[in-house]
């Protein structure tokens, strides 16, 4: 057993140890949040050192074992993996300290469910985000929806209860119904189901049965929420804000993009899909993706449900970046899924911190609350920024990437779409911070509150610096994602 | 001299189990003999299997007659599987019966059931080991006797009913068998499987060799609960005692599957029966229906006994359009179902007799926010309903992989887009329940229940980590399934 090896079994066992400990201190809240916040940076210790590896040129696996002859539960950290696993650890620990502000502040029961299945989930998103093949890669897929849905529903209400189902149905449909079948396709035409490098499909398919195995990946992938199967990304928001914000801004939905990416780029392979006019259709579903759920975005009045249509639209980018096909963009969507979770995750900090000082859960009530809560939207002008694509936030870069990548292929749809979305952007997100920083509403009654809990200040102030920080320290996110075109 | 005579043991001890039990009377004495029995006979099972695990073939002739005149016990890794499954399923619903039968069964019936369970017991270890035709049809009736008699001890007077609605249907069903076990013995003058396979080679074309293959296979049919003859489930299910349910549901119709797969290709062989009589014709359209409209009506049932049974029905169905597909894969996927099966209805349905053990209702209102009182049931329920609908880490997802892969292997499209249907509506129907118990309030007047004890929980959680340890390594069930269904399809 070497040291790498070891050091994947530490960082896919500490999660669950740290689900124990969570057990074991239930009934003493302090140490009950002491266990998720040591875990957490525990395990934010060993991936920065696996992180450190993989820089150097290392790629550790592990093999836990084989289920069926052939289909084996494996793990490979290469870059991409790696980026997305550091993005994922780097926010637990902020978003466990949020969760502590937030869900005391908010009074919320079955705290101790909550830290479980939270800490659960993050395991499952590790290892999806180092698994060797897809059968590992749909394992854990799995477990983060089943251990989402509690999150989810955890209010418990009808409208909980209503959401969850949503949630539950479209993404497991999603999975069973299109991934599953996908996969055992191309277990049967190649025999494997590894992430190699140029793919494993080359000269087995081609025409319109190509374009229907993508079109099962692409769609069975629920989680990248490609329209027209958004719908539970909206459905998710009755779960409190830090789920919304780590899992429904980050985890989850990085893990449905994330998959995209490796299985256009380890599955199929750049190659065999460029030179094939049946897969040219992603270009397009993802292209209306990111328009049709800017304008949807447009017209939300709750703050939460226009973070999540700008979270579709934004998720499309990435798929956008893989369905460009040309390395550079690759690059792009890679870059994308660390500067839009950076961004996301502090604007529903943001809402929730919103949520927790004020009660106030609709745009039209937020009338001159920046004055009152200077700190939080100040963070949030910073995270909406990023999403336009502005320097000095880490949005812009993605996007250069992303328009190189569309230049170099000649796209110029690709291109006018960018631009457009750009604009809808601005549109969306700019009138919130105006309205915000307008003065007070003289007919509403006079408010009270100050800026939420300190921990959540903390949190949200961290995940805006590091959104700035980015831009300027790229090197270590951009040195993977050439990597991983590189392999 | 024990270990040679391990065969015969296997059947024996519970048959002769069955009478002291009944001398035994009241009290916990017919209990503790027969978990005795029960558990003795799980390591006669580990032992056989063991013994045939490299593909050796156990042959033992009864009482030192020689096949083909005397009766032959075979343990081949084929019937070793099936020993193990029925023993490991016995094995754990046997102690949980105790504390649910004293519920449920008045005192003066309650050494009844341990003895039924045990000739029933004896009946299904007997149909998988024997290795003569005619035997398998007096176990057949021993273990199905002793079935009818079980269901009508159930609470609710239906029970009588649906006891009798059975006895009827597997009264057909029996005889089916015995006309076609005759129409054979005419044609060839031996009941012997190995050697009626020898003796059928020749008679391919032979209109009555024909009919007996009708007749045993309507026969097994109606057994096995195959839809649309699988009428009498639904309501012997619902109306059986807990235990009962989950033994049988575990049990009975795989064994009966599993003769129907020794009748298809040992004694008539792959290539009569599919392609001279194409079997497959008659399998998959029928299977298929089944599948979809048995899941669709789950969907709308109140009961939840009843909706496990109608999904019951249901994975019979992916059993059978595993054989029907005709291939070494499909084979493989309905061997691998028939074990993976009774790993998650015996854990839904000791889960859901924990649950009428303590509000002595199985109504889906009634569960209505029982996971808040009783989680570690619920959570196993969660777990084994995962398990049905095929989620990964679960030996569900494993035969859905197996049964998708032979479905494209064939180009078989609809099949794939048949099952994956399925596996969709079993979240529908497991999620009812799942709502019921997690999101509403109990009802108004409802008793205020605690967790079920730990001789209920602990044979369910052992099945439910079973689901998930199969599904995680399953070396010894596609080992032993995917050997056997190598054996079946080289032989045939």
């Amino acid at each position: 057993m070497d040291w790498d090896a070891l050091r994947i079994i530490l960082a896919l066992t500490l999660p669950l140890l740290g689900v124990l400990g969570i057990l074991l201190a239930r009934h003493w809240p302090n140490r009950r949040e002491a266990v998720t916040l040591i875990t957490a940076s525990l395990l934010l210790l060993i991936v920065s050192s696996l992180l450190a590896s993989v820089l150097g040129g290392a790629r550790p696996t592990w093999t836990l074992g084989e289920i069926i002859p052939g289909i084996r539960v494996a793990f490979h950290v290469e870059p991409l993996g790696m980026l997305f696993a550091t993005i994922a650890t780097l926010l637990w620990p902020i978003a466990s300290l949020y969760s502590i502000g937030y869900m005391r502040g908010n009074r919320e029961g079955h705290q101790t469910r909550f830290y479980v299945f939270f800490a659960l989930s993050i395991w499952a998103t590790l290892g999806l985000a180092f698994s060797a093949n897809l059968v590992t890669l749909f394992i854990f897929y799995e477990i983060l929806t089943l251990s989402t849905y509690p999150l989810v529903t955890h209010k418990g209400d009808q409208a909980a209860q209503q959401g969850g189902r949503t949630y539950l149905g479209l993404l497991i449909a999603t999975s069973i119904g299109l991934l599953l079948p996908a996969i055992v396709w191309t277990w049967a035409l190649t025999g494997t189901t590894d992430f190699v490098p140029g793919g494993i499909l080359a000269g087995t398919l081609e025409g319109p049965l190509l374009g229907l195995l993508l079109g099962l990946f692409m769609f069975g992938i629920g989680k990248a929420a490609l329209m027209p199967l958004h719908r539970w990304l909206p459905a998710a928001m009755v779960a409190p804000t830090p789920v919304s914000a780590l899992l429904h801004a980050v985890a989850v939905v990085k893990a449905g993009v994330f998959s995209i990416l490796k299985v256009i780029l380890y599955i199929f392979g750049i190659e065999t899909l460029s030179g094939e006019s049946w897969a040219e259709w992603l270009l397009y579903v993802a292209s209306l993706t990111i328009i049709l759920a800017s304008l949807i975005a447009l017209r939300q009045d709750n703050l939460k449900k226009r973070l999540a249509y700008s979270t579709v639209s934004q998720l499309a980018y990435v798929t956008l970046g893989a369905a460009i096909l040309a390395p550079i963009s690759a690059i792009g969507a890679a870059m994308h899924i660390a500067a839009h979770a950076f961004g996301k995750i502090t604007l529903f900090f943001a809402a929730g911190a919103i949520y927790t000082a004020a009660h106030k859960t609709e745009i039209s009530q937020l009338q001159g609350i920046g004055w009152r809560m200077p700190w939080t939207m100040g963070a949030f002008a910073i995270g909406a920024l990023s999403m336009i694509g502005v320097p000095p936030a880490a949005g812009f870069l993605s996007k250069w990437y992303l328009l190189l990548g569309a230049f170099e292929t000649d796209r110029i749809l690709v291109v006018m779409v960018i631009i457009l979305s750009t604009l809808l952007n601005a549109a969306y997100f700019l009138p919130i911070l105006v309205r915000a920083f307008s003065p007070p509403d003289p007919a509403a009654p006079p408010a009270h509150h100050g800026e939420a809990p300190r921990p959540i200040l903390i949190a949200l102030t961290a995940t805006a610096t590091l959104t700035i920080l980015l831009f300027f320290f790229h090197q270590i996110p951009l040195d993977l994602a050439r990597a991983m075109v590189a392999d | 001299m024990i270990t040679e005579n391990l065969p015969a043991l296997q059947v024996v001890l519970p048959l002769l189990g069955a009478p002291l039990c009944l001398l035994l009377g009241r009290g916990r004495g017919a209990w503790l003999l027969t978990t005795l029995i029960a558990w003795i006979g799980l390591a006669i099972s580990l032992t056989l299997a063991w013994l045939v695990k490299d593909g050796e073939v156990i042959r033992y002739a009864f009482g030192d007659w020689p096949a083909p005149w005397g009766i032959e016990l075979v343990v081949d890794r084929l019937s070793a599987y099936v020993l193990l499954m029925v023993s490991l399923i016995a094995a754990l619903v046997i102690p949980y019966a105790r504390r649910s039968v004293e519920r449920e069964i008045p005192p003066e019936q309650q050494t009844l059931v341990f003895t039924l369970l045990l000739l029933c017991l004896a009946g299904l270890l007997g149909m998988t080991i024997t290795g003569d035709a005619f035997n398998l049809f007096v176990l057949l009736e021993v273990s199905s006797l002793s079935t009818y008699a079980l269901i009508s001890l159930g609470k609710d007077r239906r029970a009588l009913t649906a006891a009798y609605q059975y006895l009827i249907m597997g009264t057909i069903g029996a005889t089916f068998f015995i006309i076609g076990v005759g129409l054979l013995y005419m044609m060839t003058g031996t009941l012997n499987m190995a050697d009626l396979a020898q003796r059928i080679d020749p008679l391919e074309h032979s209109r009555t060799l024909r009919t007996a293959f009708a007749f045993i296979t309507v026969g097994l049919a109606l057994k096995l609960a195959m839809f649309p003859l699988h009428l009498w489930l639904p309501n012997a299910y619902t109306f059986a005692p807990s235990v009962v349910t989950a033994f049988l549901a575990a049990t009975a119709t795989k064994v009966a599957l599993y003769a129907m797969i020794r009748f298809i290709y040992t004694v008539f062989g792959g290539g009569f029966s599919f392609t001279a009589m194409h079997l497959e014709w008659l399998l998959l359209p029928f299977a298929a229906a089944g599948v979809l409209i048995a899941s669709v009506a789950a969907v709308f049932q109140q009961d939840v006994k009843r909706l496990l049974a109608y999904s019951s029905v249901a994975q019979i169905g992916y059993m059978m359009l595993g054989l029907g597909m005709a291939s070494l894969t499909g084979l493989t996927a309905s061997l691998l179902h028939i074990f993976n099966h009774a790993m998650m209805k015996g854990a839904l349905f000791l889960a859901l007799g924990a649950i009428i053990y303590r509000i002595g209702s199985s109504d889906l209102d009634e569960l209505a926010g029982i996971a808040r009182q009783m989680p570690l049931t619920m959570a196993a329920f969660v777990i084994g309903g995962l398990s049905l609908i095929g989620v990964p880490l679960t030996v569900g997802f494993l035969s859905k992989w197996y049964l998708i892969l032979a479905a494209m292997e064939r180009g078989w499209w609809p099949l794939v887009v048949l099952v994956l249907i399925s596996s969709l509506i079993a979240v529908v129907y497991i999620w009812r329940v799942v709502e019921s118990a997690y999101f509403r309030e109990r009802p108004s007047g409802a008793l205020v229940v605690s967790e079920a004890p730990i001789s209920l929980l602990a044979p369910t959680w052992i099945l439910v980590l079973a689901n998930l340890y199969f599904g995680i390594d399953s070396s010894l069930t596609t080992g032993f399934g995917g050997a056997a269904a190598r054996t079946l399809f080289g032989a045939g």
